[in-house]
């Protein structure tokens, strides 16, 4: 198992490595003449202005929060699941009443208009 | 040394670093990302306990929610993404013994706690086998009530936030 988790690690050293190669040989090897127009921001359409870094809306905080929840649940379901084959009906009810309770808090925040998008 | 040995030095190494910049770090954004990074290196240790559930789920939870809550938490705060005072005020090193005190105190109790070894049931099997702890799960003599409790705890969370975001929306408007 820990075989299997090396070839992960190795990809992502990879992965970190070929990218960060090509800006540095890019970097070094690359002919700098730099004038204004070459320096400014590479802008598709209009130059922003003002600050890129301003407040967001509610909502992006709202989804993450309901996929938090949701994504936990699924953690919890896995398990379970796995264990699918050797489990009798009690087994099953508990996790069933595990997800209403869930369900609960979807109707909960669609009720209230946490997942629409204003 | 061998190369496991290795991979963890690396690895905790890493992860202290990306701890300390966690805290120190001058713009909330960065300090986010900087958790990104510690949080993978305690997905890495778990999978070299031979833990990879709890690696998965680090991975899942922790870096794919929880950070993303917390830049997303980051980009709502207004102003507070660019602010610049100074990091230390004249009573640092008040607080500094404190802290101090306090984890000199936190260590003295848990060296004398009993609960760090495990000496309540534990579930049975190999570390890898899910089903075994899917099964403890909701095995009535297993954990079950815990993991009622979890899906409680999760509605709390959910309705406690939707309230109190939806709340500061109407204020706002």
């Amino acid at each position: 198992m820990l075989a299997d988790w090396l070839y992960i690690g190795i990809f992502l050293i990879i992965s970190l490595f070929l990218p960060s190669v090509a800006l540095i040989v890019a970097g070094i090897l690359g002919p700098k003449k730099p004038n204004p127009v070459k320096n400014s921001t590479y802008e598709c359409g209009v130059e922003t202005f003002g600050e890129s870094l301003t407040q967001f809306k509610v909502q992006y905080y709202l989804y993450a929060l309901v996929f938090l929840v949701f994504d936990v649940e699924a953690i919890f379901l896995y398990p379970w699941a796995v264990a699918y084959q050797v489990q009798t009906v009690f087994y099953v009810v508990e996790a069933i009443i595990f997800v209403l309770i869930l369900l609960f808090a979807l109707w909960y925040a669609w009720r209230k208009g946490a997942l629409e998008w204003v | 040394m061998s190369g496991t040995q290795f991979i963890f030095l690396v690895t905790a190494g890493v992860t202290l670093a990306a701890a300390v910049m966690t805290v120190s770090a001058r713009k909330m954004m960065h300090a986010a990302l900087w958790l990104v990074l510690a949080l993978t290196g305690v997905a890495v240790l778990f999978a070299l306990l031979r833990s990879s559930f709890f690696a998965v789920v680090q991975v899942l939870v922790y870096i794919g929610a929880i950070a993303i809550l917390i830049i997303f938490s980051v980009m709502l705060t207004r102003r507070v993404v660019q602010e610049q005072r100074p990091r230390v005020n004249r009573l640092w090193w008040v607080a500094a013994l404190l802290a101090l005190m306090l984890f000199t105190g936190l260590v003295a109790t848990l060296a004398s706690w009993n609960g760090l070894y495990p000496t309540g049931q534990a579930v049975a099997g190999h570390p890898e086998d899910i089903g075994a702890l899917g099964l403890a799960l909701v095995d009535p003599a297993g954990f079950v009530i815990p993991f009622e409790v979890a899906s409680l705890l999760l509605l709390a969370a959910l309705v406690g936030a939707v309230f109190i975001a939806l709340e500061r929306k109407g204020g706002m408007q």
